[in-house]
């Protein structure tokens, strides 16, 4: 069947590549904006797309450690760059956010929460490592005795579209961490990119209504078939790898270790590894009032743990040195978050050793502290 | 949601939106420390608090800080804050008035175990302004001073001037409290001991077997107050401490107060040793 009436939930159908841009004008249409990957200034970054030329296309990303490059190539792959310096969170975990602004009433204070006008956000192209990183950000912000009522309100809202990796970048190791390259679910649509066609998987009523009056066809076994071989050809290539089983002891066993000076002798305590990382949701407050004094906003904005002042108490810092720093981040990532949420912080999507400017590896440095045994 | 509903604006109020509270009394307790008496204006804000937890106090255009609330908790509309001077949003607090507005959320946070130290001798040990967490359950003691056993303050400071409430201690004792008192440095008006804290331990006598300690200070301060209970066999999950990190939210969304697997905010201040034995006083973990 053609279709001009849309698929059912849970239904694997064929679009050609074309059609992708009605799905996008039926989300636009829906009240969404539209949240994708595209190029500016040399990298592949998330903003605000309308149609799906302005998808990489054209582009491959060449990675290692330290470095992060952008080729040209002839494929004409709408979703062959893996992930950039951005993620979701950004749109989910806002860098600024506005929680409040105090009024100066006589003597006295009235506190008044912002209105969010903000429209829902349909996001284009989310790989499977970055889908289980709104997952852990989920188990931070909603799931938890208290819960963010900003980060809720945009995760209800948001429509989620993944694109299955058809290539990895040397960077990635979500095999490792179980989070790729496939999405099992969790989200509306989820397409696996073939040259000349998008086998598309229905995940969910909105994402079955996002195919209203779009063309397409019930995908065959040799089409499904495609999307395996496709997948088992990416699992291949991802090379980099990270033993977890016997993490969180590994690290907590070594807190005392000396190699963490090696690393902190190349590390700049600079906070990209935690800008850049999907899931790392720390943040502080900041006050900015307006010139008179009669009302203060008060903005949340996002903290790194490499930030010296983030660990100030009045009687000194309780983590002064870069080598506390980074180990505080790095066991924190791999080993606490699976005391504090029940799975790992990492999802091997591999942007902290691409962006990090000395190129430290958080999976070399797990195998070295592995090798060197505890103390 | 529907199609509407997920268009519509909305106004949404954040878990940290403090509510207005009035400055009803000011204490000064010694040089740079003063007690600060608080009350919602909202009659509907929250009342009722634990020995043991926090306010975040928000001055707008400044910030916010966490202070211990230090009061009776059988008097929970006012509560009282012993605030140190110590940076520039708590010096701010010290420029207040009776009767200005500030910003309050709170209370935070996990309680000292009141219900188990019933029945059981009780022995805090605390450094300067580490008493103020403490002050609650010596006066909820005094409310009900038969459920409890002997009650023995160890209490320190630097000097004789870093000591607070002094002026209650009579009180104390008078209500069956036996208050063992040190400084660090004595000058020419003391006449009390003069060692740390610890040290306090080898002039006492305590049943190990039916003891809790409660303990507030510096960390440093607080690990040679648990060696010394445990070398006088206190059982680790018979001792009590309160911890302090960097807070920015108090409800285990900003990350900042993490030490190891635990977020001091929401699953302490307070916690049991034999809790958080594995990272307490690692150094700078
Ligand atoms: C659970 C808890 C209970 C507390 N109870 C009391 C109390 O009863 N009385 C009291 O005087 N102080 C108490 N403090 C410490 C008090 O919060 C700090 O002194 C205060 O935050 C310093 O802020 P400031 O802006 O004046 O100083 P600055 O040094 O300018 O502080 C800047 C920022 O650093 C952070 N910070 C600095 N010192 C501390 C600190 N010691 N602890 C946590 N964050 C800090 C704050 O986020 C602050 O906004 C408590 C802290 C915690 C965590
Ligand atoms: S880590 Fe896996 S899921 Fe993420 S971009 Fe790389 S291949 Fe795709
Ligand atoms: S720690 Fe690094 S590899 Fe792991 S999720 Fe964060 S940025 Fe990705
Ligand atoms: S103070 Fe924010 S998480 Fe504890």
């Amino acid at each position: 069947m053609v279709g001009s009436t849309a698929p059912r939930v849970s239904a694997t159908v064929l679009l050609a590549k074309s059609v992708l841009q009605r799905v996008l004008d039926n989300l636009h249409e829906g009240g969404f904006q539209l949240i994708g990957p595209t190029v500016r200034d040399g990298a592949v970054i998330l903003d605000a797309i309308r149609n799906i030329s302005e998808l990489p296309i054209g582009w491959s990303l060449e990675q290692k450690a330290g470095s992060s490059r952008l080729l040209r190539t002839h494929a004409t792959d709408y979703f062959g760059c893996t992930v950039g310096p951005h993620s979701w969170k950004r749109y989910l975990f806002p860098p600024h956010l506005d929680l409040l602004i105090a009024h100066r009433n006589g003597e006295g204070w009235t506190f008044e929460p912002p209105l969010d006008d903000s429209p829902p956000l349909a996001f284009i192209g989310v790989r499977s490592c970055d889908l289980h990183a709104i997952a852990i950000q989920d188990d931070v912000f909603v799931n938890g005795a208290v819960r963010d009522p900003h980060y809720a309100r945009r995760r209800e809202r948001a429509f989620i579209l993944v694109a299955n990796c058809n290539t990895a970048a040397t960077t990635c190791f979500c095999t490792s961490m179980k989070t790729g390259p496939r999405a099992p679910s969790g989200f509306d649509l989820a397409l696996t990119e073939l040259p000349e066609s998008f086998v598309l998987e229905i995940g969910s009523e909105a994402g079955s209504n996002a195919l209203a009056g779009v063309d397409w066809q019930p995908a065959s076994a040799f089409d499904q078939g495609r999307v395996a071989q496709i997948m088992q050809r990416t699992e291949r290539q991802i090379q980099r790898q990270a033993t977890t089983s016997d993490l969180p002891q590994l690290l907590y066993d070594r807190i005392d270790h000396p190699y963490w000076e090696a690393i902190a002798a190349r590390c700049l305590s600079c906070g990209n590894c935690t800008l850049v990382c999907p899931t790392c949701f720390c943040s502080t407050v900041e006050e900015h009032s307006d010139l008179t004094g009669a009302s203060t906003r008060r903005t949340r904005v996002w903290d790194s743990c490499f930030i010296l002042d983030f660990s100030h108490v009045h009687s000194g810092n309780s983590r002064p040195t870069i080598k506390s720093r980074y180990r505080q981040w790095m066991t924190h990532k791999l080993a606490a978050w699976i005391d504090q949420f029940g799975r790992s912080g990492c999802v091997g999507c591999g942007r902290c050793i691409a962006w990090c400017p000395v190129g430290i590896d958080i999976t070399e440095e797990l195998s070295a502290l592995r090798s060197l045994g505890a103390r | 949601m529907s199609q509407t509903a997920m268009l519509e604006p909305a106004i949404i109020a954040d878990p940290m939106l403090p509510s207005p509270a009035v400055v009803r009394a000011i204490r000064p307790e010694t040089y740079g420390i003063s007690t600060f008496s608080l009350e919602y204006l909202d009659p509907a804000a929250p009342a009722g608090f634990a020995p043991g937890q926090f306010n975040m106090i928000h001055l707008p255009g400044l910030g916010e800080v966490a202070i211990s609330i230090c009061s009776d908790p059988n008097t929970p509309k006012v509560m009282e804050h012993t605030v140190r001077y110590a940076g520039s949003v708590t010096r701010a607090i010290g420029r207040l008035k009776v009767d200005d507005t500030v910003g309050l959320r709170g209370p935070y946070g996990n309680p000292w175990p009141m219900q188990l130290a019933e029945g059981k001798d009780l022995m805090i040990v605390s450094g300067g302004i580490g008493l103020a967490p403490l002050r609650p359950v010596i006066l909820e003691v005094i409310h009900r001073r038969s459920s409890f056993g002997r009650v023995l303050i160890l209490y320190g400071g630097r000097t004789p001037q870093d000591l607070l409430y002094t002026s209650e201690f009579e009180r104390w004792q008078d209500s069956g409290i036996e208050i063992n008192v040190s400084v660090d440095r004595a000058d020419e008006t003391w006449k009390g001991q003069v060692g740390v804290i610890p040290m306090a331990f080898y002039r006492i006598r305590l049943d190990h077997r039916n003891t809790l300690v409660f303990s507030c200070g510096p960390e440093i301060m607080m690990r040679f107050v648990i060696y010394e209970a445990m070398a006088r066999r206190i059982p680790k999950d018979a001792i009590y401490v309160s911890m302090e990190r960097n807070m920015k939210c108090a409800i285990g969304l900003c990350g900042h107060c993490q030490v190891g697997p635990v977020f001091i905010c929401k699953q302490g201040p307070v916690f049991r040793f034999s809790e958080i034995e594995a990272f307490f006083g690692r150094e700078e973990f």
